[in-house]
């Protein structure tokens, strides 16, 4: 891997978004980007590392501190590194209804992880979370933006090959 | 065919495009509000329409926008809450993909109506596709005039911004928001003040869901009175139901308010009914906080009443025998259903998703989580069933923000109604805990 000097630094074209979306809320509210901007970041590096944290700080005017009891209060910001494809399942009520918790137990045995995991190659990590507000079409996991649903244990297998590719 | 308010033009293809929008009349209702009429005379049209909040409170949303305090030099505040989190609840995700422009058209008329010149549409992290379609559609509208500076040659300004949470159910209580909003955690505030007079950046706020907001839309275009002639009683307009469960047909659909019960989940037009040789065995009619009801109580109401798809209907009996229209997260149970799993998943989620800041939530939704599953997994003891019971008691009423009640609910209701499934688990614990074993003594299905 190449070393650069400050490896702490937007892309000019992230960078240019997140001074965009600085724009957006009144002066001197520019804190209310925090959000806006932790997703920017986390698309960027995968994952919110302190390093990572203090520079949005540094963006927004703001304390460090600000930034971290933020990041770890909201469950979609990753604080340790994550796979290449962070699979995100669904686990409540009405998609266990749906058969949730087996097509889950086959997604398990298809990685060779169990949730909070990487598979070795880097390529998938494994995350329950609650309800993704697509009960009618469940089950259903997200990776990144795009939604998985009406999930089957043949339809995991055909997702996680082409996502091997 | 049903009375369509917000997804008449739905199913036509390209909708979610501005052209195709306007086209089928779109933005229309917009050029008659701020071309025709004051800001004050929309609020108007929207007390008479009677419509209530869609999020899940059904408070009257006309009265809401009336107490906006209203100070000189102030900036005024609308935001809308499209943090759909409730479990069972997707009619705004599919409101938002589908019909962008309905929900960017409404949120321009309630802006005007309020003297809003910044509003704000926060929508939950994790729809960021969601939030892609929206910030298409808003540039469509700012490049035709609807948006941005002296509108339609107004001289009314309106900047339209999305924002995305970051994954946290609590968000959707409307205080915690605003502190989300902030770009703080998503901590509830004490009320009062109330967001009408101190809400976001201490500025007068209304903050409206989805929904209610899209409602405004026909309701400029045909009048609050015509609004409210759709319905029953003081359950006004249509709402998005989300079915999901043990039901052939899951989905979103639009209904009249006074529906019976029997007709949403039976007919072919909505749920198709329950699936294949399976029987009905319990309804969360309103998204998993409110009371769960068991079959005998869906149809009909205790005093032998028809069971209508209204507020009132669906809260008749109380929380003896009655449930919530809530957010319209209908989902259905058949005989396969375990409620004790099911009431221990709900209470993992409230768990999970409390944040912590009041002492009866951050640890009572702990110990029920923790009592539920030792009760699933056949560790139970008969006291713990009271002891749930009391637990929940004990949460509701005595935290900032209605997450605690909704924590409770669910667990008191199911308890209330299935208390033999739950002794079962105690008194069986090796049936229980066999993979799919589901208690098939003396519950009434139909």
């Amino acid at each position: 891997m190449t070393q650069v000097a400050n490896p702490i630094e937007f892309t000019p074209e992230r960078l240019a978004l997140v001074k965009d979306m600085i724009t957006r809320y009144p002066q001197g509210k520019q804190k209310s980007a925090l959000l806006p901007v932790l997703h920017v970041a986390q698309d960027q590096w995968g994952w919110l590392s302190s390093e990572v944290m203090d520079h949005v700080a540094e963006l927004l005017s703001i304390e460090p501190i600000e930034v971290y009891e933020v990041a770890t209060f909201y469950t979609m910001f990753h604080l340790q590194p994550v796979g290449k494809n962070v699979i995100e399942y669904c686990r409540t009520g009405p998609c266990c209804l749906m058969g949730a918790e087996s097509v889950y137990d086959h997604l398990q045995q298809k990685l060779g992880i169990t949730t909070g995991e990487t598979t070795a190659d880097g390529l998938f990590s494994l995350k329950e979370v609650e309800c993704l507000a697509a009960c009618g079409w469940g089950p259903v996991f997200q990776i990144r933006e795009k939604y998985y649903m009406n999930l089957t244990n043949e339809r995991v297998d055909s997702i996680i090959e082409e996502l091997s590719q | 065919m049903a009375k369509k308010i917000l997804l008449e033009h739905a199913h036509i293809d390209g909708i979610e495009t501005f052209d195709t929008y306007r086209k089928n009349g779109g933005y229309e209702a917009l050029e008659k509000a701020i071309k025709t009429m004051t800001p004050e005379a929309v609020v108007e049209e929207a007390k008479k329409s009677g419509v209530r909040g869609r999020g899940g409170a059904g408070f009257p949303m006309g009265m809401k926008w009336g107490f906006l305090a209203k100070p000189e030099g102030v900036p005024r505040y609308l935001v809308c809450n499209a943090d759909e989190s409730e479990p069972g609840t997707f009619k705004d995700h599919y409101l938002m993909k589908t019909l962008p422009h309905l929900l960017i058209e409404g949120m321009i008329i309630s802006s005007f109506a309020l003297g809003a010149n910044k509003s704000f549409i926060y929508v939950r992290g994790e729809l960021m596709y969601v939030i892609q379609i929206l910030e298409k559609a808003i540039a469509e509208a700012k490049a035709q005039g609807f948006l941005g500076k002296n509108i339609l040659g107004s001289g009314y300004d309106l900047e339209l911004i999305v924002h995305p949470g970051g994954g946290a159910y609590i968000c959707g209580e409307e205080t915690a928001l605003l502190e989300s909003l902030e770009g703080k955690r998503g901590n509830p505030r004490n009320k009062p003040p109330f967001p009408a007079v101190k809400g976001l950046y201490q500025s007068p706020t209304v903050v409206n869901n989805v929904e209610s907001i899209a409602n405004m839309v026909w309701i400029i275009t045909n009048g609050g009175d015509a609004y409210a002639a759709v319905g029953v009683g003081r359950s006004t307009g249509t709402k998005l139901i989300s079915a999901s469960g043990h039901i052939r047909k899951p989905g979103v659909y639009e209904i009249e308010l006074g529906l019976s019960v029997d007709e949403f989940m039976n007919s072919d037009e909505y749920c198709g009914g329950i699936r294949d040789g399976h029987q009905l065995k319990a309804l969360v009619a309103g998204g998993s906080s409110v009371p769960i009801i068991p079959a005998n109580l869906v149809y009909k109401t205790a005093n032998g009443e028809d069971r209508l798809m209204s507020y009132e209907s669906l809260s008749d009996g109380g929380f003896a025998t009655g449930t919530m229209l809530g957010s319209g997260g209908f989902i259905v149970y058949d005989e396969t259903a375990c409620i004790v799993r099911n009431t221990w998943n709900f209470s993992r989620f409230y768990h999970h998703e409390s944040c912590g800041q009041c002492s009866p939530c951050r640890e009572g939704t702990g110990w029920m989580e923790k009592v539920l599953h030792r009760l699933e997994h056949g560790h139970g003891h008969m006291r713990d069933i009271d002891l749930l019971v009391d637990v929940a008691k004990k949460i509701e009423g005595n935290t900032i923000c209605p997450l605690g009640d909704a924590a409770a609910w669910p667990v008191a209701s199911a308890i209330r109604h299935f208390r033999d499934e739950f002794e079962w688990h105690v008194t069986h614990p090796k049936e229980a805990t066999q993979p799919g074993a589901v208690y098939r003594g003396e519950v009434e299905l139909v």
